[in-house]
């Protein structure tokens, strides 16, 4: 469409006719804040503190900047007029008027979009419109989270997240007025629900009412328990987003300080779920070699991300024979580390505590699942996410910034690119193909990009020329995505031999254990693209690219598992699945 | 966090049938939800889990869905009415005699709270404004009798000439 | 499916039948002597009138009258605090407040002998120059029916009583001889604005309809009737006293804006309308006025309903939609408008009831007949519901620009128990209260935005000095709060806070600083919500504030309730000069705050009572029961 001029706070600007305020205001370099407003799912202009004034030649008059588009040439807005401000604050204090204002013992203290607005607008009596206030029990139903309605400001973005993005729904807007409140069908606590705990509700939201159970203070527990040789591991994405806590840009590697801040925390190994993925990879690229060529059940669906497994479970139950058998990376290195290293360290697997630090809130879950405790006691003890663990280095004390690059240790810290990439939708399929490739071509050492599988689209799909077989490929990231690929699956509209699904958009990056990005952020900068960039350059840096060439993985298999596949791979590095119902 | 209570359901195969009949109907009609539900409290007389589950099951359309659009209007109930719907008054000048006590006892007698109907759908309660019968208050009426002067010690009576 | 000819056919045989019905037409010539009329609308229903009819259809079948007597039973004739009401025609005579045990007498003494039942008659007919007829009462003489022309006058459940009041005739001509932007023109002309609320001009919506999406694979037409203003039934009263007019109206429009399907969304709670709404559109589909090609034109138009649920929300257009899509009724921004992004994001126009009411009637006589109606800015006519302290409630239609005082005092009869008028409040829980100085104003859009009210859907409450306006104000903001949909944060929470405000100002609990806040918070509320019911929802406030301000200053700073109704400003006493000293205040206190005293008045026999304020909830069952009025509030 034509473009057309206007002017925000004086600044001329030149915006294509339909743009909204909100975006010729950034286009500007003035920042409307904004709480509901999430481009593209939650575009509902119901929180209202975005309004701004507006003359489009009949005088000026207050509009919902996030949704209002600019259709006429010299229309003038005022984002920060005397009248801006104070309807702003008085937004902010009718809020604060419904909010249980707990601020210095809230998870989202320091980090809170209402708290940092307030002060922004300064604020002076939270109590101005003191009333009559809805009372919410907490829901901690869940093994993932709490649901807090009492510091809820009713922006829906989690509500336009599990709906939109995810495609699950459980969460919603129930009752009406005064009454409004965010929850479940018949106030089912979120455990009931066949919510798959992927967490993307807490990383949209902008104030405590949602958060992941937090387990930062058991950990230290285990740490300072002499009797207990704890060892933690993190996953690839965690590094592409923990320099956010500190202040780094978005998209930056820390992997090396993360390391160093882990071995301060007391951590008795630091070890690298990416070990995990390249075992990952031995295993699930064999199950699937073995189905593609002795007519298994495909196509093969991976079994990383454990929101979509449970996803799965209650949506596509009749599929579950599809999903690999394969544990997630961070359980397979649980398992082993329980197993064959404690034999190696003679230590009781009851004496070894595994931390697992996670993109993700599903894998909470994940870990109380049955099937996932080869030594006989669980295979990890703890899932802490990115944020817990920024919170647990702050506690400590630790200067972040300050700390040393470090590496992980050996022998479950060693890593190939392929590893690395796990982190990004696509990833998981271009590390299990690249290993296929080379076995299939017997050309071992040939490293090969699958490019059509990366980027941050919903859904892709590739055809792979293996020797003159065709292998076709799909990859869906975001759940809402998934269900759309599998009903055309499902239905034999389409027909896939493999596929990637993880369940949160764009893969573990944008996981719901990841720090949370303000509004003002995410609706300009796709974090998705950035976080993942960081995992394909350290992907690119490497020598050792390929899963299979990974001495340590190698090792394992040659002094304990015998091979991929093997019967004592399966007892410790494959799980089963169960059938649930959809609530 | 619990659930919400509902009445336990009742439903029969011939009730489910026409609400299948109804959903069938609605199948190609993209705003079907409102009509579904409206004739599904036709059918059953409110709309308590179970129904609801069939809804979402038959339609595709998550159960929290459904439930939000349930509350939000209000002509749709997740509990029946009973035979006998009891009313109490809690309009100030009942409640400074006791009608709060009453209510309470109602609630505890029948083992359910305002706004729900007993298991066997005999009896609703709910508190109501006041109905203009301060001289006799506190005051409850069941369907339309006026029952006044009350105390705590007559609500199992009232309820026994119920039976 | 009917021909056109076959239409026009049926038309020429029921016009003389219905033109009985009109007093005085040359035109009348029926197969029977009389047509007797019974309301069957909401009120007179519920007063009794299947009761009557069907007692009319005993005693006639008794007496062997079919032949000369037709029962037609009608929608709402206006007058529903007289109801039930019955009309025999062609004398126009007017019973009202009937009941089944008057039929016989009615039978023997009217339809057979010919002299009209006086005493059952409306008082105000019966005059010393004789027998006058409903259309020359002071109610009926000054009203112009236009939207409501066929109510009360033809069976809503016959298509052909409809066609014989040249129903039809304006889809025909429209499908037939115009274009689609001839018809846009018409109504353009006319002046039409809408009849639900704010007043936009139809023909402009109809307009962008038609040409904002030039691509539109599929557009809408909906009718809100929806009516939720407490007070507020004259859509009620179209629909089920002439649906067919709804139903030709949105064909006509789905014509101009290029629509073939459109959506009627009535409230649940009018089941006699959704009733004759079903009969009516089963009708018109038979009839082929509504379906594939009418009228072999071509063009293809059908209707179907949608049943609101409960919800006040669901009168505005955006909440409307998403409600008929199956959603909570909560509002969606705009733009973009309905016109461009409606149901379903199509193009879709939505007008109210009454407005469609308007366009048969325009399109047959064309724009300036319209336009000669009215006002300036303001065209037409308009139905208000006359309710409240006002003798005669119900529904009235007058001319645009018809003054308040026109409306209350000749056409409404005044406020009974000769209690002096105080305020009128027009557009519901959106609108304001106006005061005895603008008594004079001419109705119209504009000029009741200018005194802080609005036209909304044409709710009129006539308050007299018993009413106090704050407890007015929070009766409606009462109504916001239950309703307020919960999408948007100053309505949900600011409603919220501006009712507990009112609350505190009625309890005696709050400062002048307080009303301060409270305007302050109104003007936040009304420039900061999302939709036109948060918009509006200070109104009824502002309004008040600012008509009748010295009124919530006696109950700020004197703790006083000028008109004696709220509870907690009310200090209850007993007249020792006049009390007997009977105890029945006594007897009656719930709380026991009334014991006997020590004074006896001279000539008393026993000693007077007296009220412990302390302990008195202020319920009045002592006053009520005090027979020597001894007793006094204030």
């Amino acid at each position: 469409m034509a473009d057309i001029n206007v002017k925000v706070n004086g600044i001329a600007v030149s915006v294509p006719k339909g743009t909204t305020v909100l975006e010729a205001a950034h286009k500007a370099g003035v920042d409307i804040p904004t709480f509901c407003y999430m481009k593209e799912i939650n575009e509902i202009g119901a929180c209202r503190i975005c309004m701004v004034e507006v003359n489009e030649g009949r005088g000026f008059r207050l509009v919902a900047s996030c949704v209002y588009p600019l259709a006429f040439d010299n229309t003038e807005i005022r984002t920060n007029s005397p009248k801006v401000l104070d309807s702003r604050r008085k937004t902010l204090e009718l809020i604060l008027s419904t909010h249980d204002r707990k601020c210095l013992s809230c998870v989202r203290s320091g980090r809170c979009e209402l708290q940092a607005l307030c002060n922004e607008m300064g604020i002076e009596d939270e109590t101005n419109y003191e009333g009559e206030k809805q009372v919410y029990e907490i829901d901690n139903s869940a093994a993932h989270m709490y649901r807090d309605n009492n510091k809820c400001i009713l922006c829906r973005r989690c509500v336009a997240a599990c709906s939109k993005w995810q495609g699950v729904g459980v969460i919603g807007a129930n009752e009406r007025g005064f009454k409004t409140n965010i929850g479940s069908a018949f106030e089912m606590g979120l455990g009931e629900t066949s919510c798959v705990a992927c967490g993307q509700c807490i990383a949209v939201c902008p104030v405590g009412a949602l958060s992941e159970k937090d387990y930062v203070e058991d950990v230290f527990a285990a740490i300072a328990d002499q009797s207990k040789h704890v060892i933690v591991q993190t996953a690839p994405a965690v590094r592409a987003a923990l320099g956010e806590e500190f202040g780094y840009p978005i998209g930056t590697n820390v992997e090396g300080k993360m390391a160093a801040a882990l071995r301060r925390l007391g951590f008795d190994e630091v070890f690298d779920t990416d070990w995990g993925a390249d075992l990952t990879i031995m295993e699930e690229a064999t199950e699937f070699v073995d189905r593609f060529q002795n007519g298994g059940k495909l196509p093969l669906i991976t079994s990383c991300s454990p929101g979509w497994v449970k996803y799965c479970e209650h949506y596509f139950p009749e599929m579950t024979d599809n999903l690999s058998t394969c544990k997630s990376p961070h359980q397979m290195l649980g398992a082993v580390a329980k197993t064959y290293y404690a034999e190696k360290l003679g230590i009781k697997p009851e004496d070894m505590v595994v931390v697992s630090i996670m993109p993700c809130t599903a894998k909470k879950f994940e870990i109380g699942r049955d099937d996932e405790n080869a030594a006989g006691v669980p295979d990890v003890d703890y899932v802490l996410t990115t944020r817990e663990l920024a919170r647990m280095i702050r506690r400590a004390g630790l200067k972040f910034t300050a700390l040393p690059d470090e590496d992980f240790d050996n022998p479950l810290g060693l890593s190939a690119g392929a590893g690395d990439i796990f982190g990004a939708t696509g990833g998981v399929m271009e590390a299990a193909l690249r290993t296929a490739y080379c076995w299939l071509t017997g050309k071992n050492e040939e490293v090969v990009e699958f490019h059509e599988v990366r980027g941050v689209d919903g859904i892709k799909r590739a055809s792979i020329d293996v020797n003159g077989t065709e292998i076709k490929v799909a990859v869906a990231s975001g759940l809402a995505n998934a269900k759309e690929l599998l009903k055309k699956v499902e239905s034999g509209e389409e027909k896939v031999d493999f596929i990637e699904i993880m369940g949160c958009p764009g893969g573990c990056v944008n996981g719901g254990g990841q720090p949370q990005q303000p509004a003002s952020v995410r609706n300009f900068e796709d974090i998705r693209v950035l976080r993942a960039k960081a995992l394909y350059d350290e992907d690119a840096a490497k020598s050792l690219r390929l899963s299979h060439l990974n001495s340590d993985v190698q090792k394992l298999y040659e002094e304990y598992l015998e091979k991929p596949g093997s019967h004592r791979a399966h007892e410790i590095l494959h799980t089963s699945y169960v059938k649930r119902s959809v609530n | 966090m619990a659930t919400k209570k509902t009445v336990p359901f009742n439903g029969t195969a011939e009730q489910q049938e026409k609400l299948m009949a109804v959903i069938a109907a609605h199948k190609d009609d993209p705003g079907a939800l409102m009509p579904v539900l409206q004739q599904a409290q036709e059918i059953y007389g409110y709309l308590p889990i179970e129904v609801q589950k069939i809804i979402s099951n038959e339609m595709d359309i998550p159960m929290e869905k459904i439930y939000g659009v349930v509350t939000f209007y209000a002509q749709f109930s997740l509990y029946p009415k009973g035979k006998y719907n009891i009313s109490v008054c809690l309009g100030t000048a009942c409640y400074v005699k006791g009608s709060g006590d009453i209510y309470d006892k109602l609630q505890e007698v029948l083992g359910i709270a305002g706004g729900e109907c007993t298991a066997d759908g005999k009896f609703s309660l709910e508190a109501c404004r006041c109905i203009g019968a301060c001289g006799l208050a506190p005051v409850l009426t069941v369907n339309e009798d006026v029952h006044g002067r009350l105390t705590v010690d007559d609500v199992e009576k009232i309820l026994a000439q119920y039976e | 499916m009917k021909s056109l000819q076959e239409i026009q056919e049926i038309c020429e045989v029921m016009h003389p039948e219905l033109a009985l019905r009109l007093e005085g037409s040359e035109h009348a010539s029926s197969k029977y002597e009389k047509h007797v009329l019974i309301c069957g609308g909401t009120g007179c229903t519920s007063s009794g009138s299947p009761a009557i009819e069907k007692a009319l259809h005993e005693e006639i079948d008794k007496c062997g009258l079919h032949d000369k007597v037709q029962v037609v039973k009608t929608g709402c004739f206006g007058l529903c605090a007289l109801g039930p009401i019955m009309i025999v025609y062609p004398e126009g005579t007017f019973y009202s407040r009937i009941t089944a045990e008057n039929i016989p007498q009615v039978v023997q003494e009217h339809l057979i002998g010919g002299n009209p039942v006086k005493e059952l008659l409306y008082d105000e007919t019966v005059t010393d120059e004789g027998i006058k007829s409903l259309k020359e009462t002071s109610f009926y003489k000054k009203q112009h029916r236009v939207a409501l022309r066929n109510c009360g006058n033809i069976n809503p459940e016959c298509i052909d009583e409809y066609i014989g009041r040249d129903g039809y005739k304006a889809l025909a001509k429209v499908v037939k001889e115009m274009t689609p932007e001839d018809v846009i023109q018409t109504v353009l002309d006319s002046g039409l604005r809408g009849r639900g609320g704010g007043g936009f001009p139809t023909g402009k919506k109809w307009q962008l309809a038609r040409t904002i999406v030039p691509d539109a694979d599929q557009k809408y037409v909906c009718c809100n009737a929806d009516e939720g203003d407490p007070g507020a039934f004259m859509d009620r009263s179209v629909l089920e006293g002439d649906p067919h007019v709804v139903l030709e109206a949105m064909a006509i429009a789905g014509y101009a804006i290029g629509a073939t399907q459109g959506y009627i969304y009535v409230r649940a709670e009018y089941p006699i309308a959704v009733q004759r709404l079903q009969i009516a559109i089963g009708q018109a589909r038979e009839y082929g006025v509504l379906g594939k090609n009418i009228f072999g034109s071509g063009f293809d138009f059908d209707i179907d309903l949608r049943l609101g649920a409960g919800a006040f929300v669901c009168g505005e257009e955006t909440a409307l939609m998403t409600s008929i899509e199956g959603n909570r009724g909560e509002p969606r921004p705009r733009p973009p408008f309905p016109a461009e992004k409606g149901l379903y994001q199509k193009p879709t126009i939505l007008n109210n009831v009454e407005t469609y009411a308007n366009i048969p009637q325009i399109i047959l006589n064309g724009a300036e007949w319209f336009a000669s109606m009215g006002t300036e800015k303001s065209k037409g006519t308009k139905v208000f519901a006359l309710g409240g302290k006002i003798k005669n409630t119900g529904l009235v239609e007058v001319p645009m620009g018809t003054t308040l005082r026109e409306v209350i005092e000749e056409i409404g009869g005044g406020i009974p128990n000769g209690k002096k008028f105080k305020a009128a409040q027009t557009g519901g829980p959106s609108g304001g209260c106006i005061s005895a100085e603008n008594f004079d104003i001419p109705i119209d859009y504009d000029n009741l935005i200018s005194i802080g009210s609005m036209m909304g859907s044409g709710g009129l409450i006539v308050m007299d000095e018993d009413n106090c306006m704050v407890d007015i104000a929070k009766f409606f903001l009462e109504f916001t709060v239950d309703e307020s949909c919960g999408k948007c944060t100053p309505c949900r929470i600011g409603t919220k806070r501006m009712y507990e405000m009112l609350d505190k100002i009625t309890k005696g609990n709050a400062t002048l600083e307080d009303l301060d806040k409270l305007e302050e918070l109104c003007y936040y509320i009304k420039a900061n919500s999302l939709c036109g019911l948060g918009q509006t929802a200070p109104n009824p406030v502002l309004s008040t504030l600012k008509n009748f301000r010295a009124e919530y200053e006696t109950h700020v700073v004197d703790k006083k309730c000028p008109a004696g109704v709220c509870k907690d400003l009310l200090m209850f006493s007993i007249d020792p000069e006049k009390c007997v000293g009977c105890g029945l205040c006594a007897k009656n206190c719930p709380v026991s705050a009334i014991s006997q005293g020590d004074y006896t008045a001279p000539g008393k026999k026993r000693a007077a009572y007296i009220i412990d304020t302390t302990k008195c909830v202020k319920c009045g069952a002592c006053m009520d029961n005090c027979r020597p009025h001894a007793i006094s509030k204030g």
